[in-house]
């Protein structure tokens, strides 16, 4: 069978997959549908969190990144790891033992303020959005590039689907699709890594692979830096950029990643506190497998690639690359006529463009792998937009149809309208976000970096002072929040968008760079609370007792059904 | 009653003691020897990786996924102890 015939019903076969769970997993309440009637047990909620947060950058980018950054793309392998870390020990049991349905809830109930509660909902909405629009258009390339249809009609075929299950089965449709997609997304991943790593390492294990030796006997990341010095690129296990912008963005990535609203709320699924930690750790398990594999991936694609392209004839080139030089993935220019493909740094001499989405995206091609391979990539990299653009879309809809109908505006609204109100708004945003999938904001990049620094400036440190400091107050919350928040926001909207130009270390504040001052965003955001709850009034005492409840895991169970 | 308040209060102390070993634990793994110290753990070789780059892009996963189950475990120990556990 060719590769678009398998592409088609391994996809297809995935999604009839996914709306079958649908189907069989409606919502009949708002408690199911804001938490999935809070009864996953932890390995599913570990498998649907590793779905949710590995997203179509996770799936397609994150290797190729690595593989063009070496040392420096550790950021995001530490940085979107480690948050699991903080979640587990932080945040997740207590969030889990308070027992609401949102993280505005939280920040509402446990500093007594309206105020706080909306800032809290513009975060999450706002947040959300940003991430969403990147997924959908993810959704359209892969369409695009495996299924030969046009992007705008690949966006429309994610939406229905998503709609779907989403609206149907809220986070109960939500959490068993994306246990269906962790395990379609990460048997796609593994099979051509584990493919290459034997052909290139003669080691099974991608992750041992990427210590393992070549055919030579040298070692591959030996290699791989020889190769590179040698074109004039810094060697691929050193890093190029400062030890203290690598610290920051790190701490950014991880602390951003405990205060996603998408994340957070996975954790409100299951019915006692001591599974919600054990339910971090299974996450982390699942991701890790396919974070440990990136970075392996990675280096075998850069490694595969140099051997193929680089001082190589043009005449020569395997059947990959002329594929993929059709859809503009690689661009190679013979700008010295010599025949012969350079690679180099200097754009005046380097030959060879190339996107760092063709690591993963051509890996099986380049490996001579069987098409029925070819099309699993395709599936999954589709499921993994398309869980965790799910999970987006549900923090959506609650914040909308419960943190802002329920809980501020129409307070007298029923069960049954809360239910309708909460479909309606995430066909609002699937809609909204398909709008942008099909005419993407020219900096999708850019506002990545802005969720994150949001999320770290914002909802971590007033959720760990809302439970760690029974002194925090309102007042030292939404002050401590806007601060961390403005500071955060004027930094990376200078330099990304006012005045992209002057975006360079020597501007930047201690050599920190937009990516990474979320971090600083966060200690102005404790600094600040601090400082204001200590020259303001002691929460009142109903709250003290409420911090004193969700510090101990007895009577979990008790809180979720006062719902 | 009072008594309660006491044995809650240690059992706070200690939860926030595990705590702060535990997140040292962390930021040494990856701050410190995948980050600051990086240089100098590169002098050694674990295998084909040099030292700090194998805790940069593999080694710190590995800590964190242990960090967690290690909490998990001293938790529900230390939850048992002072008869706040669930079951």
């Amino acid at each position: 069978m060719d590769i678009l015939t398998w592409t088609y019903l391994i996809v297809g076969l995935t999604f009839a997959l996914y709306i079958g769970i649908a189907i069989w997993s409606r919502a009949g309440s708002t408690k199911e549908f804001y938490v999935a009637g809070g009864g996953v047990s932890p390995l599913a909620n570990g498998m649907a969190t590793a779905a949710d947060w590995m997203s179509a950058a996770s799936f397609i980018s994150m290797a190729g990144l690595i593989s063009f950054m070496g040392y420096d793309g550790s950021v995001y392998l530490m940085g979107w790891t480690g948050g699991y870390v903080l979640l587990a020990l932080l945040l997740a049991p207590y969030l889990r033992k308070f027992g609401k349905f949102t993280v505005p809830d939280f920040v509402g109930d446990r500093y007594y303020s309206k105020t706080a509660r909306l800032v809290a909902v513009v975060c999450a909405i706002f947040i959300s959005f940003t991430y969403v629009a990147g997924q959908m258009r993810g959704v359209g390339i892969v369409f695009s590039r495996f299924l030969e249809v046009q992007i705008e009609t690949g966006v429309i075929i994610g939406m229905v689907i998503v709609l779907f299950y989403a609206v149907l089965g809220g986070m109960k449709g939500i959490t068993y699709t994306q246990v269906a997609q962790y395990c379609v997304l990460i048997f796609a991943y593994m099979v051509p890594a584990i493919f290459i790593s034997m052909m290139l390492t003669g080691n099974p294990v991608p992750q041992l692979g990427l210590g393992g030796t070549l055919a030579d006997g040298t070692y591959l990341l030996d290699r791989l830096d020889g190769m590179l010095t040698e074109l004039g690129f810094v060697a691929y296990t050193d890093g190029s950029k400062a030890t203290i912008d690598v610290f920051f963005i790190t701490a950014a990535l991880m602390v951003g990643t405990a205060g996603l609203p998408h994340v957070i709320v996975r954790f409100f699924t299951v019915p006692r506190v001591k599974d919600a930690r054990k339910s971090a750790g299974y996450a982390l398990v699942f991701i890790a497998i396919l974070y440990t594999a990136a970075p392996a991936v990675g280096a075998f694609g850069m490694y595969n690639m140099l051997q193929t392209t680089s001082n190589q004839p043009m005449a020569s080139m395997p059947q990959w690359v002329n594929n993929w030089e059709k859809t503009g993935l690689i661009g190679v220019d013979d700008k010295n006529g010599d025949g012969r493909i350079q690679y180099a740094k200097d754009p005046a001499v380097n030959e060879l463009k190339i996107d760092k989405d063709i690591m993963v995206l051509a890996n099986p091609e380049i490996a001579r792998l069987p098409n029925w391979v070819i099309a699993l990539v395709a599936a999954g990299g589709l499921a993994a937009a398309l869980s965790t653009a799910a999970g987006l879309l549900l923090v959506i809809s609650t914040s909308i149809a419960h943190d802002l109908l329920k809980k501020s505006v129409m307070t007298g609204i029923s069960e049954r309208q809360e239910l309708i109100a909460a479909r309606l708004a995430a066909t609002f945003a699937v809609v909204v976000a398909g709008y942008f999938g099909i005419n993407p904001l020219g900096f999708v990049a850019e506002v990545v970096a802005f969720a994150f620094g949001l999320a770290a400036a914002s909802f971590f440190p007033v959720i760990i002072m809302g439970i760690f400091s029974k002194r925090m107050n309102k007042q030292g919350a939404i002050g401590g929040m806007i601060s961390g928040l403005l500071f955060t926001i004027s930094y990376i909207y200078y330099f990304k968008f006012m005045n992209p130009a002057a975006n360079i270390p020597e501007n930047w504040f201690m050599e920190i760079s937009p990516e990474g001052i979320g971090t600083v965003g966060m200690i102005i955001n404790f600094g600040v609370s601090f400082i204001i709850s200590r020259f303001t009034p002691a929460p009142p005492a109903h709250i003290q007792d409420l911090v004193e409840d969700i510090r101990i895991p007895r009577g979990a169970g008790a809180v979720v059904a006062k719902h | 009653m009072e008594n309660d308040k006491k044995s809650m209060r240690e059992y706070w102390r200690r939860n926030i003691r595990l705590l702060l070993i535990l997140l040292g634990l962390w930021f040494a793994v990856s701050y410190v020897f995948g980050i600051l110290l990086v240089d100098e753990m590169n002098a050694f070789r674990l295998g084909g990786f040099k030292l700090g780059f194998w805790f940069a892009q593999q080694g710190a996963i590995y800590a964190f996924v242990l960090i967690i189950f290690i909490y998990v475990w001293l938790m529900n120990r230390l939850d048992r102890e002072f008869d706040v556990n669930e079951d």
